[in-house]
């Protein structure tokens, strides 16, 4: 792989950029590998880049029904964030977040990570016992947040309307490291990289069916034919309830779609996230100058990847509220994933029922800025066939012990 | 967005009603059965894609309960409460 550098641009501008390569190869999928990821989200990508990097297993393909981060993973609005409440979430979350600040350098891509700084506004006097509680959890943690007051939020966020007619702004819990990154680079940044350790990424095939023998994995049947593994892991999202019925287990799962839209690019006019949990709305600015609005999910399951329009109309109204200022603004697409969510709200690394199959799932509305740690974790989990530190909390078990990681209050808004 | 038929106010609005979830399991009774079979029952509901039957709740109009088949990924409802009674 040739780096990306400023050298690297001189010369291609030099030579009217006729010597770029591809980022990955498309190869097509070899009898048999040490271990085979399916679904190629960030998810599925960061844990076959960590199998490769952290623990020397490069023989790995990643296999894709469509193109790599097509599903939730190029349809998120980017909050990344590690402001959760319980331990086992705030280390799982804040280890992604640190990734995140050196990504770029270390996948030699830039995935636009900003730490512009993320405040969850509290609109009620509830949330402002919750909020603190978080802050004071989160320095227990070593998570560096703080409760701020509203002149401090009004100076962060000039745009903001601070005595909304329903709900005034009464502080905020800030989060300065937080911020956002840019989805699509985050999978072809990790992409780029697996490829260069020899991995295969296998897009346009479909797993259609998980092969066991004996109660253990023994390869998947694609629409590319039979592969072999005896060490598969399935980080499919929404689609996880699918995949596990094939391999012959179910999940606490439900699929369900969420929706973000944006609008025409203005001029720069925020530079933090805002996230409105009591009226339903999250906003940020992108670089290119459009608003990116975190919308709802839907109150019923499905896999549309489309969401009701009234939804629409709830979480715009609720922003006009927040930032009048945005409400001549014209608003250019629309779209929806879907997202697979927990009874608590948290995620699933887990080794299940097959033997040799492992599952990561349940991000539910919120798993971008888990990429890097998730991976992380998930790498670590196959690779010794037994959860991670970082994940053990995350197991399947939790269900049946009645561990629940009780996150429900910290994902109040679907991010 | 859905057209849901009630079968006492015909085709109505989805905002007018609140999702019960998909139809799971009969409750069983905890003491009876094993450990595994009670939570599964906790924690386990269908979620296919494709045909499902769930329970929905007319909350914004006449308050009945009623069952419909629906298909996850089209959205069609295949089933209505009146057809299958
Ligand atoms: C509108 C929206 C806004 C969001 N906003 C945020 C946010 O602000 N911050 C945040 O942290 N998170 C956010 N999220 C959540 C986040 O996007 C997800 O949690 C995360 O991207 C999940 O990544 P993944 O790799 O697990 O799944 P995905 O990116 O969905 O990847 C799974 C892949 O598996 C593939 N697949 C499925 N079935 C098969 C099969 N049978 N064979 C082969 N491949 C298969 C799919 O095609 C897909 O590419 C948002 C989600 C949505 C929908
Ligand atoms: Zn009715």
């Amino acid at each position: 792989m040739r780096k990306y550098s400023v050298a690297a641009i001189v010369r291609e501008a030099l030579r009217y950029n006729a010597g770029w390569e591809r980022a990955w190869r498309s190869p097509e999928p070899k009898k048999q590998y040490d271990a085979v990821i399916i679904g190629a989200g960030g998810h599925g990508l960061a844990t076959a880049y960590y199998l490769g990097k952290n623990h020397g297993i490069k023989n790995v393909a990643i296999i894709e029904k469509g193109w790599l981060g097509g599903g939730n993973t190029g349809r998120n609005t980017t909050i990344i964030r590690s402001n959760y409440l319980q331990d086992s979430s705030a280390a799982i979350y804040e280890k992604a977040r640190s990734l995140y600040e050196t990504l770029s350098q270390e996948l030699n891509y830039n995935v636009m990570f900003s730490p512009r700084g993320v405040m969850m506004l509290a609109q009620t006097e509830h949330e402002i016992r919750g909020y603190r509680r978080t802050a004071h959890a989160n320095n227990l943690q070593g998570v560096e947040t703080e409760f701020i007051d509203p002149k401090t939020v009004k100076k962060l966020c000039p745009i903001i309307e601070l005595s909304g007619p329903r709900f005034p702004v009464l502080g905020a819990l800030w989060q300065p490291r937080g911020g956002t990154a840019r989805h699509d680079a985050v999978a072809w940044g990790y992409a780029r990289a697996c490829s260069d350790m020899g991995m295969d990424i296998i897009q346009k095939c479909e797993v259609t069916d998980i092969l066991k023998s004996n109660g253990k994995v023994v390869g998947v049947e694609t629409t590319k034919g039979v592969i072999k593994t005896h060490n598969l892991g399935i980080i499919v999202a929404g689609n996880s309830s699918i995949l596990a019925e094939k391999a012959g287990f179910r999940l606490p799962i439900e699929s369900v779609s969420l929706q973000a839209l944006v609008s025409e690019p203005v001029k720069p006019c925020m530079d933090v996230v805002v996230m409105a949990n009591t009226v339903h709305g999250y906003m940020s600015q992108s670089d290119k100058g459009e608003m990116v609005i975190g919308g709802g999910t839907d109150g019923f399951n499905n896999y549309t990847q489309r969401g009701s329009f009234h939804h629409i109309e709830e979480t715009v109204r609720a922003l006009i509220e927040t930032f009048p200022i945005i409400s001549r603004l014209k608003m250019l697409r629309q779209w929806g994933g879907v997202v697979d969510v927990t009874g608590d709200r948290s995620p699933i690394i887990s080794k299940t029922p097959l033997e040799g199959c492992f599952i990561n799932c349940g991000w539910g509305t919120g798993g971008f800025k888990a990429i890097p740690g998730s991976g992380w974790a998930m790498a670590e989990t196959m690779a010794n066939g037994s959860p991670s530190q970082l994940a053990s909390a995350f197991s399947l078990d939790r269900f049946r012990e009645g561990r629940f990681i009780d996150e429900s209050v910290a994902a109040g808004v679907a991010h | 967005m859905l057209l849901i038929n009630c079968p006492f106010c015909k085709e109505r609005n989805e905002t007018e009603f609140v999702y019960g979830g998909p139809v799971g399991v009969d409750r069983p009774d905890p003491n009876a059965v094993a450990d595994q079979e009670w939570v599964d029952f906790l924690t386990l509901v269908p979620n296919p894609t494709g045909p499902v039957f769930e329970k929905w709740w007319h909350a914004r109009g006449c308050g009945e309960w009623f069952v419909i088949c629906r298909d996850t990924v089209t959205h069609e409802i295949l089933e209505s409460p009146d057809e299958k009674s």
